[in-house]
């Protein structure tokens, strides 16, 4: 970015007595805290008021008088109804297969394609990537309904298939990975050439563990997408068992008709918590993967 | 004789190089091709075929229509609505996204100690299950139960039934929106913050501006400029694809105030199984999602020539 040009020296500061500055500072210090924790409170609220209700007896949620914390605890009764009236971890372990499924074909498919528009010449390369910029543009809810009448005709609604094939091709991740690998020195690779190594053993043993940043960082975006991704699922999916968190969670709010409260968010704690655990776990990660996606 | 045999024996070594290239590097594309070609070109060309008949799911024959289904969603007053709704939507959940980012960026970034503990709590939403969330914030916003009511009672103001009631319900759901998607845009924010050169700030102090709000104007504002950009038009084609809250939520209701685009196409397709109407309508959403992108890469190119 070039500089910008600063304006003509204004009307210079009046001078500021040192009482006057410290006021000043903590005035400013409380107003910032004061925007930054109303703002927390209002993130946070779902979260706190989630896991109170999930422990807290029928008698206190339906009880007009709104109090933070349970006079009973109740925790165990709505846990171990909402895992029995739904086969919530059953929810978790789809998401868990849906992600890891999905992610692992993403990564074969993409990375050799990626490297091969950065690196290789070969005919029909520039229009391969105009077709790539495009398809960016385009979101699942596009192609839905034609795959939808593919997968009914072939006889594959309900199966895990089903909920992947859509995602199996992820442009974004060939334009990540291409632009990753564009800044990948020749000179490597051409004295892995010399010392007789094939493009895919190059490709998958020196190009693909240089980009590690890039594919944690893809990782996490694509497996946050999927498990919270309740339009494609909704559409291929009926059968209860097959069911990745987010239609879960609608299964049991529709059969629970939405007036058991306590169990409500016992599940909606249980299908949160995955995602939420690893994403405190490795925080860094999950923030710098979500920068280097959204920016590039 | 030798001679040429010498001169082209480099040569030679070197087309061969360029046809290992060549058929390696179509060899990596094919199979990222044919799934392009499967799953988005393919199913483009049927869906635009699609949306000019009459085909209904399950149907053994249908009608060629042109473009009445087209003509038909332009003049349909649910269609229509639901468009309005969506915008209006977009409308709200835009500013407040990316404007309210901006400014808990601002303000976290010259945090030192507690900058990570804001940037997790803000973050959060981001990575929860929204199916799971709006479950929760329905019950938070219950007219009787929810503890959102119990505090409005409690500074004396009405109890107000956030999600039936037809005038709030849409507003109310762009609220959810924006608690969705603010920590996500105020990390891309914060990117951007950080790669404002310090010395600036120091050369405006010289220059005499010393408050905050002059900083902000002469330099953060400016400098901020393509991360703006980029950031409003992500959030404008997010906000513009709502689905989740509102099946999960409203189902479009009360009295169709928060049918949105996207529900009503997969009311049509998935549903009642308008296969060809809904097709249409599909390619509307697609029309409006292509603007959307054209404005970033306009966007994007203003940025290289910042």
């Amino acid at each position: 970015m070039a500089e910008i040009a600063l304006p003509a020296a204004g009307p210079v500061a009046a001078p500021i007595t040192p009482a006057g500055a410290i006021a000043r500072r903590l005035f400013s210090l409380v107003l910032i805290h004061g925007i930054l924790i109303a703002g927390a409170i209002f993130m946070l609220l779902p979260f706190v008021w989630m896991l109170i209700t999930s422990i807290k007896p029928p008698s206190e949620i339906f009880n007009a008088e709104i109090s933070l914390w349970p006079k009973q605890f109740y925790g165990v009764e709505n846990y171990s109804f909402a895992l029995s009236k739904a086969p919530l971890l059953r929810f978790a372990l789809n998401g868990v297969i849906l992600c890891v499924g999905i992610l692992v074909v993403q990564l074969l498919v993409a990375i050799p394609c990626a490297y091969a528009l950065a690196k290789l010449r070969f005919p029909g390369r520039d229009a391969l990537f105009v077709l790539v910029l495009l398809g960016l543009c385009i979101p699942v809810q596009v192609p839905a309904m034609p795959l939808y009448i593919a997968l009914a005709e072939l006889g594959l609604l309900n199966t895990y298939f089903s909920m992947m094939v859509p995602f199996f091709l992820s442009v974004f991740a060939i334009f990540l990975f291409r632009q990753f690998f564009r800044s990948f020195p020749d000179d490597i690779i051409h004295a892995a050439r010399l010392d007789g190594m094939s493009e895919f053993e190059i490709v998958w043993r020196i190009v693909t563990p240089s980009a590690w940043p890039a594919i944690a960082a893809f990782s996490v975006f694509s497996a946050v997408a999927h498990w919270n991704d309740l339009y494609w699922p909704l559409i291929v999916i009926s059968d209860a068992k097959l069911a990745p968190p987010p239609l879960g969670m609608m299964f049991f709010a529709d059969a629970e008709t939405g007036s058991n409260y306590g169990a409500l968010t016992a599940a909606a704690t249980i299908l949160t918590a995955p995602l939420v655990i690893a994403f405190l776990i490795a925080r860094r990660r999950f923030i710098d993967g979500i920068t280097m996606t959204g920016v590039k | 004789m030798n001679a040429i045999a010498l001169a082209s024996a480099p040569p030679a070594a070197m087309r061969r190089r360029l046809w290992i290239e060549r058929f390696t590097g179509l060899g990596f594309v094919l199979p990222a091709f044919i799934l392009l070609a499967l799953t988005i070109l393919l199913p483009l060309v049927v869906l635009l075929l699609l949306s000019v008949t009459n085909y209904e799911f399950g149907g053994v024959s249908a009608d060629w229509l042109g473009f009445k289904n087209y003509a038909k969603a332009l003049a349909d007053p649910v269609i229509r609505r639901a468009v309005v709704n969506t915008l209006v939507y977009v409308a709200i959940v835009v500013p407040g996204g990316v404007f309210g980012a901006l400014l808990i960026a601002i303000l976290v970034q010259r945090r030192r100690k507690t900058r990570s503990l804001y940037e997790v709590i803000y973050f959060l939403p981001v990575t929860s299950t929204l199916i799971a969330m709006a479950t929760v914030w329905q019950f938070l916003l219950h007219p009787s139960l929810g503890p959102v009511n119990a505090v409005l009672k409690w500074f004396g103001f009405g109890q107000i039934a956030f999600l039936s009631e037809p005038s709030t319900a849409l507003a109310t759901l762009a609220v959810i929106g924006i608690w969705q998607l603010l920590g996500f845009n105020m990390i891309l924010f914060l990117a951007g913050l950080t790669a404002i050169p310090r010395d600036l700030y120091e050369a405006a102090e010289i220059d005499g501006c010393a408050g905050g709000i002059d900083r902000f104007l002469t330099i953060t504002w400016p400098l901020l400029g393509p991360t703006t950009m980029f950031v409003i038009v992500t959030t404008m084609i997010t906000a513009f694809k709502i689905f989740d809250t509102v099946a999960v939520m409203t189902r479009g209701g009360p009295i169709g105030s928060t049918e949105v685009l996207l529900y009503n196409i997969y009311l049509e397709g998935f549903q009642y199984f308008h296969t060809g109407y809904a097709a249409a309508l599909t390619f509307i959403f697609l029309a409006f999602i292509l603007v959307f992108s054209a404005v970033q890469t306009f966007a994007l190119d203003k940025k290289v020539h910042y």
